[in-house]
Order: C-alpha cells, then sequence, then structure tokens
C-alpha cells in the first residue's frame, strides 16, 4: 500500500515541475499562438546559473535568486530577439527558429561547462528526510511541491486581483480591444516571457538540486513533456495545464511500474496524451470548437 | 567514383525522399508533423525483419511502403480531429511513441537493433544508383502532383479547410490521400536505408530526425519542391563540410537555423523568388 503511495507522491513531485514549466509555456501560447519550445534552454540555463552562483557564493538563496532573474531577463530577450521579428509568419516558422535556439544553447552549455555536466559543492537537501503522513520524503521534494504551489497561487492572484493581470488577461482574449482601452500589449509580452522564463529557472533549479546534477540536455525531454502537457491542458488554458501536469505525473509514474517493460517513460506520456486527444480533441479543459 | 561519394549520394537521396514526402504532408496539404522519423522508423525495421528473414528485395520495400503508409493512414485520422499546434504535438507523440516502443520489443532488437541484414545484392554502386533513381522519382511525383487536380486540392486544404468543404473538396479524403502518399514514400525511404546500411537503430528514427526533416521543409520554403531538395541535400552535406569544427557542429548548425528562419522566413524558395522578381523589375 505504501508503495504506491510512494509513487503517487514521486508522481505529484514530477507533475508539480511540468507545471513549473507548463505555466510558461501556455502563457507565451495563450499570447502569442507560438509553441515555445527553447523554454527547455531556458530551464537548463536556470539550472546551471543555480549551481555556478551557489558554488561560486556558497549560498543557495543567492544561486536561486540568480537563476530567477537571469532567466527572465533571458526570456525577455528571446522574445526581442527571436520572435518579435518572426510574428507575422505562420507558427512553424517561430518553432523552427525556437528549435535551433534550443540546439544552440545546449550544445553552447556543453562547450562552456563540459560533458559530464556540474554539481552543487554543498547539497545536504535531497537526504534530508521527513517522515509525512506515512510517506518517506525529501526537502527538495517539498520544496518542488511547495513552489509550484506558492508560484501558481500568486500568479492567480496578480492575473486576477491587480490590474497588471487584469490587462494580461484583456490581451490574451482579445489584443485589439485590450489596446483600445490603453493595455500596452508589448508590456505584456515582455512580463509574460519574464514570468514563464522565471518559473522554468526555478524548476530547473529545483531539479538540479533533487538529482544534484545538471548536464547540457536536461532539458530536451522535459519540454516536450511540457508541450504534451499545455495541449493536454487545452492549449492556453491555465486550470486545464495544472491538471494536465498532475495527471502526467502520476501517470508516468504509475505507468513506469505496469507497462514500463513494454515502452518506456516518454512513450507512455505521449501514448496517455494521444488517448486522451482520441476523446477530447480539445484537450482536458478545452472549449469545445467546430 | 569512391565509397565515400556513393555513400553521401545514398544518404542525400535518402534525405530528399524524406524531405519532399514531408513536404506533400505539410507544404502543399498544411498538415504539420513533426513525427515523419516514425514512418521512415517503421519502413526500416519492416524490411530488416523481412530481409532477415529471406525476403527477396522488391517484396521488402513494397512491404516497407505498406507498413508505413498503414500507420500514416492511423495518424492521418487524427489530423481530421485534430487542427494545426494540437496535431503537432501529437505527432512529435508518434515520434517518441515510436522510440519508446521500439526500444522495448525484443523482437525488434530492443536497443541493439537490428544488425547483419542481408546485402541487396546490388554493391555499393547499385544501391547508391537505386536510391538516387527513388529519390527522383519522387521529386518528379512532386512536381507532377503540385500540377494535378490532387495537389490543387491539396492547397486548398491546406489554405483553409471550411472554404475548401464549401467548394466541394473531401477534406477527408485528401488528409488521408497526403498522409498516405507521404508516409508511403516515407517508408520506402527506410527500406532503402535499411539495405543501404544492413544495421538499424531505433535512435536513427529519433524525435530529432523528425525535427531536421521539418527543418529542410521550412529552409526550402515551404511547399516548393526544388526549394525543399536544394535545403535537403545542404544540410545533409553542411555536417561533411563543417567537419573541421568537429566539437562546434551542432553550435553551427542550431545558429544556422535560427539565422535563415529570422532573415529568410521564405527559405530558398523565398530567397529564390525575390532575386527573380527583381531580374524581372530591371
Amino acid at each position: 500500500m505504501s508503495y504506491y503511495l510512494d509513487l503517487a507522491f514521486n508522481g505529484l513531485v514530477f507533475g508539480c515541475m511540468y507545471a513549473l514549466m507548463a505555466v510558461g509555456l501556455t502563457l507565451v501560447y495563450g499570447l502569442l499562438r507560438i509553441l515555445h519550445i527553447a523554454h527547455a534552454a531556458v530551464y537548463a540555463f536556470g539550472a546551471y546559473v543555480a549551481v555556478i552562483v551557489a558554488n561560486g557564493t556558497g549560498s543557495l538563496a543567492l544561486g536561486l535568486a540568480a537563476s530567477i532573474g537571469a532567466a527572465a531577463l533571458l526570456g525577455m530577450a528571446i522574445y526581442r530577439a527571436l520572435y518579435q521579428p518572426l510574428l507575422a509568419y505562420p507558427p512553424y516558422v517561430p518553432m523552427i527558429a525556437s528549435i535551433g535556439l534550443l540546439v544552440l544553447m545546449e550544445d553552447g552549455f556543453r562547450i562552456a561547462f563540459g560533458e559530464q555536466g556540474l554539481t552543487f559543492a554543498r547539497n545536504p537537501y535531497p537526504t534530508q528526510l521527513h517522515e509525512l503522513a506515512g510517506l518517506t520524503v525529501n526537502t527538495v521534494q517539498i520544496a518542488i511541491v511547495g513552489a509550484a504551489i506558492a508560484c501558481v497561487g500568486l500568479l492567480a492572484l496578480v492575473a486576477y486581483r491587480t490590474r497588471i493581470g487584469i490587462g494580461w488577461r484583456a490581451t490574451v482574449s482579445d489584443p485589439a480591444m485590450a489596446a483600445s482601452f490603453g493595455v500596452d500589449a508589448i508590456k505584456v509580452r515582455y512580463l509574460n516571457f519574464a514570468i514563464g522564463s522565471a518559473l522554468a529557472a526555478l524548476a530547473g533549479a529545483l531539479i538540479a538540486l533533487l538529482n544534484n546534477f545538471v548536464e547540457p540536455s536536461m532539458g530536451f525531454v522535459v519540454s516536450y513533456k511540457a508541450l504534451a502537457v499545455i495541449v493536454l491542458g487545452g492549449l492556453g488554458s491555465l486550470q486545464g495545464t495544472l491538471v494536465a501536469s498532475l495527471a502526467l505525473g502520476l501517470v508516468e509514474s504509475y505507468g513506469t511500474i505496469f507497462v514500463g517493460h513494454f515502452m518506456d517513460r516518454d512513450a507512455i506520456a505521449f501514448l496517455f496524451l494521444i488517448a486522451v486527444l482520441i476523446v477530447r480533441p480539445q484537450g482536458l479543459a478545452g472549449l469545445k470548437t467546430a | 567514383m569512391s565509397a565515400y561519394v556513393y555513400s553521401l549520394l545514398a544518404i542525400i537521396g535518402i534525405n530528399v525522399m524524406l524531405a519532399v514526402s514531408l513536404n506533400m504532408i505539410s507544404g502543399f496539404c498544411g498538415q504539420f508533423s513533426l513525427g515523419h522519423a516514425a514512418f521512415y522508423g517503421t519502413g526500416a525495421y519492416a524490411a530488416a525483419l523481412l530481409a532477415a528473414g529471406g525476403s527477396t528485395l522488391p517484396l521488402a520495400l513494397a512491404a516497407a511502403v505498406a507498413v508505413a503508409a498503414l500507420l500514416g493512414v492511423v495518424v492521418g485520422f487524427a489530423s481530421l480531429r485534430l487542427r494545426h499546434d494540437f496535431l503537432a504535438v501529437t505527432t512529435i507523440g508518434v515520434s517518441f511513441l515510436f522510440v519508446g516502443f521500439v526500444r522495448k520489443q525484443a523482437w525488434l532488437g530492443a536497443e541493439m537493433g537490428i544488425s547483419r541484414i542481408p546485402p541487396s545484392g546490388l554493391g555499393n554502386e547499385g544501391n547508391a544508383l537505386l536510391i538516387v533513381g527513388c529519390a527522383l522519382a519522387t521529386i518528379a511525383l512532386s512536381l507532377y502532383l503540385r500540377r494535378s487536380w490532387m495537389g490543387f486540392a491539396f492547397r486548398a486544404v491546406g489554405d483553409d479547410e471550411d472554404a475548401a468543404r464549401s467548394a466541394g473538396i473531401s477534406i477527408t479524403a485528401y488528409k488521408l490521400a497526403a498522409f498516405t502518399l507521404g508516409t508511403g514514400i516515407a517508408g520506402l525511404a527506410g527500406g532503402l536505408y535499411a539495405y543501404f546500411t544492413q544495421f538499424i537503430v531505433p535512435d536513427s528514427f529519433g524525435f530529432i530526425v523528425s525535427v531536421m526533416l521539418m527543418a529542410m521543409v521550412v529552409i526550402g520554403g515551404t511547399g516548393s519542391t526544388l526549394g525543399v531538395v536544394m535545403a535537403a541535400a545542404i544540410l545533409t552535406l553542411l555536417p561533411e563540410i563543417f567537419r573541421f569544427m568537429k566539437d562546434y557542429r551542432l553550435l553551427v548548425f542550431g545558429a544556422l537555423l535560427i539565422l535563415v528562419v529570422r532573415f529568410a522566413p521564405g527559405g530558398l524558395a523565398g530567397i529564390g523568388r525575390a532575386v527573380l522578381a527583381k531580374a524581372r523589375a530591371r
């Protein structure tokens, strides 16, 4: 019994990590209709900055802060340099550019920091175990779940309770109308990339802590999983994305045990995606169209 | 010609077949697919299994086409229900599903793949000629298709489904036709590849390959057969040209992808058209 609970918790931790990644992708997709594959490079970037700054200064808090800040800037730079000039073209054009950036950055990490990857100099957190309702969990796992809940809660608060958030939601649902009411659409886009990238960096840094390891290609599979999550959630729907993240985390966790001899973890995730889309082509929370 | 030149020709021929067939699905018919390598792999595995079982070359290649096209029809049915970005991500899923499934199947050689595929009996030169011949036939078919009624219907479906439907074009029939045709050719390319290398592993048909093929289509200029052929040849040769850069090959590839898309979003065909227009204006 407790074995299945452990699996469920493991799935929940992965689900929360997917959620942190996927929220940024959903924000970008909702606003610009671009599948932002290079988001994975931002995730890896966040992990690298966290490790390097934490090892350099000896302070993990400083490492996390630097990672979040630097990733927000990187996200805005990606929008400005890569996506903004390509907005007039069909969505697969920026997507290919995005894939190019992912390849470029992954190889950049490899050349700059080596194939073997990096580890934290001092990282006792994954081995600090706690008893929680019959489960044995470590500090980093708690931090991932906590960070996901806090970030999503904060985001919801901003989106629904502040002026910036209202302008943001207005721009997502009707850019021209929002602009005519004085919302600065360009500012909203920068904000979008800053927040999404900061969340991805946080996810990357926490996963780096969990595995005590960062490597150049760490973002690769996660990025496609996060794409699967946002499609599963109904593309552009924040609530759907959260439900889909957790569902995917759980399905992977149990699937690896029950059908793991038949297909690998990534295949299970995408089989789940395809199965859901056959029943609900608009995704879990998507609106019925056509 | 040396063996090296023959093998280069063969690889270019295979990539041309793959990119041109993907262009039929994504360029002509507007169904964005990031899972083309899965059909390529299906063809390769089908041919490899049959060849290892003692089948003749034509039979194995025919089976490669049939099995890949069958899988293509299944994915084509998905395209009837899913639109645009949903389809793009679903086809990414098809790519991962194929590799993830094959990796765990003992009868497909799992991680180790299938080795000791019997030779085609044509020799290096014969293999390369067969592949180049198939590639030329694919190009001819694509050029013909563009001018045919079917190509016209493909374009109508790709441009605006609702308008095409109201003009009496069967969306279902033409989407399925595009997928069947495109994935069948990919299967043939896979079969030829299996005979050419005599050794296949799951990773040769992974998502990266699908992305590379889509990059060939976009860099060539979506919908333009000749542009896509050129892009396929150039992108295949690039790693050979950049061999002297060794460690920096992927870095350069990523940068080139960004630069081409950023400064010539219409691809090579777009550049070609612009140059022609300028020459005419003069």
